[in-house]
């Protein structure tokens, strides 16, 4: 294409074409006004559009509008083999790619039959990889509400300490963000010579840092009096509702799939559910969902140490050890309907196939997304707060849009 | 237990029977589309099962051949660790079915997703608007027989 030509010509009206408001002007009360927060605006953590309806400072309506970064994800997986899905499935949720590949990996393994077979050093390998991505992504949600708040200090502390998490994953994948790593039936590679006694020094780099992230942020007196008793989701509204992960255990409720589900290693393993106590206001507002991802990250760096202590100790690396070795050369599920399901930082990511048994690319394959369910929740809890309490909400349900939109 | 989420299904059902499908994960019951919302509000209600939550809803075309379109629900209780597929089966004609928001709110968001790729309405759905696509989009890209428009705002679609 000639790189003069213009690609698009402007023509009043093309915005509200495609995107209209749902709120009519003309059906306004004289002190009433529709406030548009978005697409572009930094605390809506991408592009997110709100329709605000507004009395003064009091949201009486929001209609959220989304779309934006939608990339097609179910028309791709349609038209691919299953094994080229992955990278499309790091795209979902980009600040946790290895957990979206994991729970997708273990879908097809599942519709495979050969869950079982898989080595105990790959799910442990898996597992260490998905806690390590889960920590950066709670480092991102901590970090950026932070900000979205007015805290600009603890945005650079928390992504400092998550860049040592990145180079250790692009040491063991090649990539900072997007792996491709976890792959059906096994591993990329092996670890790299090394890696886990890089990963323990990590474990106690970081463990100081959290209790001055803790100072700095969560017990702020200021984070504290602009969080706690707003957005309360209550627990019967979060269940019919649909939501999961953190906001789900922040209203109190001990709900986590990798203790309910106990897939890959996680039986194995030590680790406790926190949940939201309501400690500096009610169970359910946002300093809940805030303090639940703070608890998480000390969890998931529980699951880390015994995880090195397995892959130093009895799944130790051997020189004939090929992850690889199980990667099935053909993948042709026998026609079924299958729905799986894991934990991801943001909640229950699951996945939707069809396959007909016919050919290696899924008839059908569906992402139930958990920031798209989380996010539909934001109408309901956000009736009758102030605005800057509104952006305060928003942050807190710590929405991907990559993972809404897929 | 799938047998008395079936005896449940069936003294709900007024259309027709509901059958078991052994094929998938986890287990599916197949129900005439006209008894959904009521099968649904039972299995929401009644103890014994006591499906809370709506994890997922799910349009499946089957293509111009087999001249069906299909909608997936699948359900979880929380209590008794119980999951659950209901699955629907439409004419590709004219695709309609009840809606389930009135029971599971998370059903709002899911369902319009369902309309805006597959064209299937849901009635008595409180707002069915697309959700993903642009509200002005011709079609519904999921079909199996879609075909994008070559210009959208005089830009080529076709890239």
């Amino acid at each position: 294409m000639p790189t003069d030509q213009v690609q698009y010509k402007y023509k009043e009206g093309n915005l509200l074409r495609s995107e209209p408001n749902k709120l009519k002007a003309e059906s306004l009360r004289s002190e009433e006004m529709i406030i548009n927060l978005g697409p572009q605006h930094p605390s809506t953590h991408g592009v997110l559009r709100l329709e605000v309806l507004l009395d003064g400072e009091i949201v009486k309506e929001v209609v959220p509008h989304i779309g934006y970064l939608h990339r097609c994800f179910e028309k791709h997986g349609e038209n691919l083999p299953y094994n080229q899905v992955i990278p499309f499935v790091d795209r979902l949720d980009y600040v946790a790619a290895m957990n979206n590949e994991h729970a997708y990996a273990m879908g097809v393994e599942r519709m495979l039959g050969i869950e079982n077979q898989i080595p105990k050093r790959v799910e442990y390998v898996r597992v260490l990889m998905a806690e390590l991505n889960r920590i950066a992504s709670h480092f991102i949600a901590i970090g950026a509400y932070g900000m979205d708040i007015g805290a600009f200090t603890p945005f650079f502390w928390v992504l400092r300490d998550r860049e040592h998490i990145l180079r250790l994953l692009e040491w063991a994948s090649g990539a900072r963000l997007l792996y491709n790593y976890i792959w059906i039936g096994g591993l990329f590679y092996d670890l790299p010579v090394g890696f886990e006694e890089r990963c323990r020094e990590f474990v106690d780099y970081v463990k100081p840092k959290l209790k001055e992230l803790e100072t700095l942020l969560i017990d702020n007196k200021i984070f504290i009096d602009r969080t706690a008793n707003v957005g309360i989701l209550p627990l019967d509204l979060a269940i019919n509702s649909g939501v999961t992960g953190p906001m789900l255990r922040g209203s109190g409720l001990r709900f986590d799939l990798r203790r309910v589900d106990g897939y890959s290693v996680y039986p194995e393993l030590d680790f406790s559910i926190p949940i939201g106590e309501g400690k500096m206001g009610s169970v359910g507002d946002c300093w809940d969902r805030t303090y639940v991802r703070y608890l998480e990250i000390i969890e998931s760096l529980k699951i880390i140490e015994q995880c090195l202590d397995k892959l130093n100790g009895e799944h130790k690396r051997t020189r004939d050890f090929d992850p690889q070795a199980l990667v099935p050369k053909k993948i042709r599920p026998k026609a079924q309907d299958f729905y799986v399901r894991a934990e991801i930082p943001k909640g229950e990511l699951g996945f939707f196939f069809r396959a007909d048994g016919k050919s290696d690319v899924p008839f059908r394959c569906k992402c139930r997304s958990c920031s798209f369910v989380n996010l539909s929740v934001l109408p309901e809890i956000a009736k009758g707060v102030l605005i800057a309490d509104l952006i305060a909400i928003v942050g807190s349900i710590d929405v991907v849009m990559g993972e809404v939109d897929r | 237990m799938l047998d008395e989420i079936l005896s449940i299904a069936k003294s709900q059902c007024k259309n027709g029977e509901p059958s078991v499908d052994d094929q998938a994960t986890p287990k599916a019951i197949r129900i005439p589309y006209a008894d959904l919302a009521a099968v649904c509000k039972e299995l929401h209600r009644n103890p014994a099962v006591y499906f809370d939550s709506l994890s997922c809803v799910t349009g499946i075309d089957n293509g111009v051949d087999a001249g069906t379109m299909e909608v997936a629900y699948n359900l979880y209780s929380i209590p008794f660790n119980l999951h659950l597929m209901i699955k629907v089966v439409l004419p590709r004609e004219n695709p309609e079915v009840e809606s389930v928001t009135s029971i599971w709110k998370s059903a709002n968001w899911m369902e319009r997703e369902v309309f805006d790729m597959y064209g299937i309405r849901f009635n008595n759905h409180p707002d069915l608007r697309r959700i993903l696509m642009p509200a002005d989009w011709e079609g519904y890209p999921l079909r199996k027989d879609y075909k994008h428009q070559d210009y959208y705002r005089d830009i080529k679609v076709e890239y």
